[in-house]
This record gives structure tokens, sequence and C-alpha cells, in this order.
């Protein structure tokens, strides 16, 4: 591969994760062109097995980070067990296992945040379901930076305090519904 | 084209890194920069500052900022038996090798305050090999290290020790390697008769002798891929063939230029072998 991919996909979740994303991840096409990184509140104490039932799933490779994994458009990074995932240029994902932040490690205001100085304006950011704030400050760090900021719609979470924040963070926010978010990120092609 | 400037942010920041070097020798420039700009970040607020650069010059004037500095520059996060299947593995399949040496080195290289350390010491007596073995714990941060030295930690953080202690194939309970002193645990002090610590930087110093088995977890994911590469080699080069190398739970060799000078010993542990290329 030469050169990185034209932009990039970050995703947040916490409590309804899983069915939300088996709604958004699987339609995606075997040639959708960015990477995405997923940031799921996951139990700190055993592995996840979210890249396994995605990989299952979905058209495209879903992967979980280890330190320094190489990017490559259209695969699927989900952030490990009990460590923060950030973007450390356009071609490496680097780990870190600092503090928890908003009692979440790993923590989508993290990812989200070095992501936003990573792509700038070629990021697109999603919030999705979730019990709690993490994702607020993130999603509106990546909209500072001129990229795109996208929320499920609260009336169709699991649980609508996440998509809340990150609204009342970000009210620039382009709010959805995730069948419309499916159909949005599906028409990104290279 | 803006593209082709560099953010002012990261100027400041490559600068800064500068100034540590040429005034006291302690080395972030090829540190993973998107956790080190997220702590600067963190600093400068926490300091009141209004740029990295007033950050430089008060760093640059002012040898007492040092030791501050070096809280937000090194992460010091640590547990006893932090994933307990790692120490697991240790015990089961590691330490059965070791036991074939009349003596043994072992490295507990960026060990923080001491916990990764007093893990493996209690691991290794209470299979027999700590009569035999020397251990070296080394860090560039001399709080952590003289907390280490003195391994006391807050009760409520040793009843979580004491849980992954047992589910990493403990043999007692870990009260009986610490007394307790108000809301403190005073790790017995027998426990570092065979440990020297010393300041040692993965990154400026040189290989200091030939080990067993070196534990280095969750240090170099704060290093670049370039420095990680240096570091691994100096790791190699501390190895005899047969010698072993553990690293965290999300870290790898898969990306690195020394990959085949090492073999999956425990892959899902992280535990390597050193091979003869
Ligand atoms: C996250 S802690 C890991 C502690 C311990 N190994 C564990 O797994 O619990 C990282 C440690 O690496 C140390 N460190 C950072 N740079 C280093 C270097 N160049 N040489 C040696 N240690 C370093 C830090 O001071 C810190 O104590």
């Amino acid at each position: 591969m030469t050169g990185a991919s034209k932009g990039a996909v970050i995703i947040g979740a916490s409590a309804g994760a899983l069915e939300a994303l088996s709604v958004l991840l699987p339609p995606l096409p075997a040639a959708f062109p960015l990477p995405i990184f997923v940031v799921v509140h996951v139990p700190s104490d055993k592995p996840s097995v979210l890249a396994d039932i995605f990989d299952a799933k979905c058209n495209l490779r879903a992967i979980e980070a280890e330190d320094k994994e190489p990017v490559m458009p259209g695969a699927i990074y989900f952030a490990p067990p009990n460590y923060h995932m950030l973007l450390e240029d356009k071609q490496n994902i680097a780990l870190s296992n600092e503090e928890e932040v908003l009692f979440s490690r790993p923590s989508i205001d993290v990812a989200m945040e070095s992501a936003a100085d990573v792509w700038g304006d070629q990021l697109i950011g999603i919030i999705l379901t979730g019990a709690n704030q993490d994702g607020a400050r993130g999603l509106q760090a990546i909209s500072a930076a001129g990229g795109m900021a996208i929320v499920q719609s609260p009336d169709g979470a699991y649980a609508r305090a996440m998509p809340e924040a990150a609204i009342a963070a970000c009210p620039q926010a382009q709010v959805m519904s995730l069948p419309d978010m499916a159909a949005y990120l599906s028409r990104i092609s290279g | 084209m803006m593209e082709t400037f560099e953010k002012i942010e990261d100027i400041e920041i490559r600068l800064l890194l500068e100034a540590l070097y040429h005034r006291y020798h302690y080395d972030f420039r090829d540190y993973a920069m998107s956790s080190i700009k997220r702590r600067l970040r963190q600093a400068k607020e926490n300091m009141g500052l209004a740029t990295i650069s007033a950050m430089q010059e008060r760093v640059l004037h002012d040898p007492d900022m040092l030791p501050q500095m070096l809280r937000y520059l090194t992460v010091q996060v640590s547990e006893m038996y932090r994933d307990p299947s790692y120490f697991l593995a240790i015990r089961q399949q590691v330490i059965p090798h070791l036991r074939t040496y009349p003596s043994l080195k072992v490295w507990v290289a960026g060990c923080s305050t001491g916990e990764e350390l007093y893990s493996l010491v209690i691991l290794f007596r209470e299979e027999g090999l700590e009569e035999r073995t020397l251990f070296y714990a080394t860090d560039i941060n001399p709080d952590a290290l003289h907390q280490a030295e003195a391994g006391i930690y807050d009760a409520e953080r040793v009843r979580q020790f004491s849980e992954s202690y047992r589910q990493a194939g403990g043999k007692t309970s870990l009260s009986d390697y610490y007394h307790s002193h108000y809301n403190r645990c005073i790790l017995d002090k027998s426990l570092r008769r065979n440990v020297v610590f010393s300041d040692h930087s993965l990154v400026t110093d040189q290989v200091f002798g030939e080990m067993h088995l070196i534990s280095c977890r969750n240090v170099m994911i704060y290093f670049d891929r370039d420095l990680q590469d240096r570091v691994v080699g100096l790791f190699k080069d501390s190895l005899p063939r047969q010698g072993f190398l553990g690293l965290g739970a999300k870290e790898s060799l898969r990306f690195s230029t020394h990959a085949n000078a090492f073999r999956d010993f425990v892959r899902t542990e992280k535990i390597y072998q050193r091979t003869d290329s």
C-alpha cells in the first residue's frame, strides 16, 4: 500500500453498542475506501469478542488493534479492552494505558481528539447509543478541526444520554437514524 | 497550501522535547506523539500556561520544574499481576525452562512504581528460584524508582492485586508478603534482597548484561516505531539464545525489524523466546 487513504471514520458507542453497530457496519460494501476506528466501552478485565463478531458479519475485515498497528483503508479497528486507542498518524495506531477518562479506558474522547489532530477535515466522527457523556468532547474536536460530526438520533437509541451530550456539545452535528447513517456511509467512494 | 506547514503546536512540542534533551538529557523526541501531545496539553492546562512555548521557557530555566514535567511525560500506571494470565504463563511455561539454569538474571525494564517487579519476585520465590536470581528494576523516572524501592501501596489497590495474584496462580495469600499500616500495605523488605534498582533509559543507555528474562510491559507503547526497533534491538542483544522477552497484552513484535530474532513462546501472552538469528 502506498500513501494514506483519503479520510477516515471514527465511531464511539457504549450501552447498546452491539445492536447499533450491527445495523451500521454490515451493510458497508467490501470496497469501502476508508479505515474505520471503533471505540466501545468494554469491560477491562476480559478479552473482547467485538472484532471477531464483526469480522464474521461484515464485508470488511475487523480487527482488534495492537500497538503500532498499520492503518489500512477499508478495515475496521476496534480499541482493545483496558487501553486507549490513539491515531499516531495516518499510517499507525498507538495504544496507551494512561488513566481512565470519564471512567473509561478505552475513551471515545481520547481516540476522537487524536484522530481529529491527524485527519482534520477528512474525518467523519459518529456518536452512537450510550449512557454517559464520553465522546461529546471528542466530537466537538472533530467538528472544530473541520471534520464531519454525526450523532445517532436519541429517540432511536438504546441509551440516549451519550447522543444527547454529543448534540449539546456539538450542535452543528447531523442527527441521523442508523439506517440513514449506513446509507450515507455506503455512498462514500474512493 | 496550508497542509505543508507544520501546526504551531507540533512545532512547539518538538522544540520543548529538544530543549529537555539538551538541558537535562531526557530524550522524549522519538516517543509516540499522539500520547505526548495529549499529556502536554493537560500539563499546559494544569500549569495555567497559555502555550507550550511558555512551558519550554520555564523548564529550561527552572530545574525544579523537571520532576513535574516527568510526571506528565512518563505514564506511571501499574498494577501487581496486571493481566493475571501473563503471570500464570510465566509460572507454568517459562519457569520450567529457567529452572535448568544455576543462576538467573531478570530485567524489569520500565518498572515504574514496582508492581510488576514484586509480582515476579513473589512468583520466583514461590517457585523456589528467588535465591538464585538477580532482579534488575530500571526506569527513568526517579520518583517512580523511589516508590518502587519503598514498596508501599494503598490497601484499596492491594485488594485488587490480591485477586489478580490468585488468578495468576499464587500459592498462598498475597497478605503473606506485606503488613498493613493504617490504609497502607508495606511489602516485606526481604522481597528486595536480590533486587538492584537503577536509573536506566531504554533510549539513551546501553545493554548492561545478559538476561534470562526481560519483562517490559506497556513501556514501548509510548515509543514510535523506529524507537521501538532500537529498544527491541537492545533486548535482542541482552538475551542469549532461548532467553525470554515478555511484553504488554497488546504489544507485538509483528511490526518490528527484529521479528525474526524471536519466536512466539506463548503467543496469546506476548511472551517471546530468542532464536539463533
Ligand atoms: C505504563 S508504565 C509501565 C509499568 C510496568 N512495566 C507495568 O507494566 O506495570 C511505563 C513506565 O516506563 C517508564 N519509561 C518511559 N520511558 C522510559 C525509558 N526511556 N527507559 C526506561 N523506562 C522508561 C516510565 O517512567 C514508566 O514508569
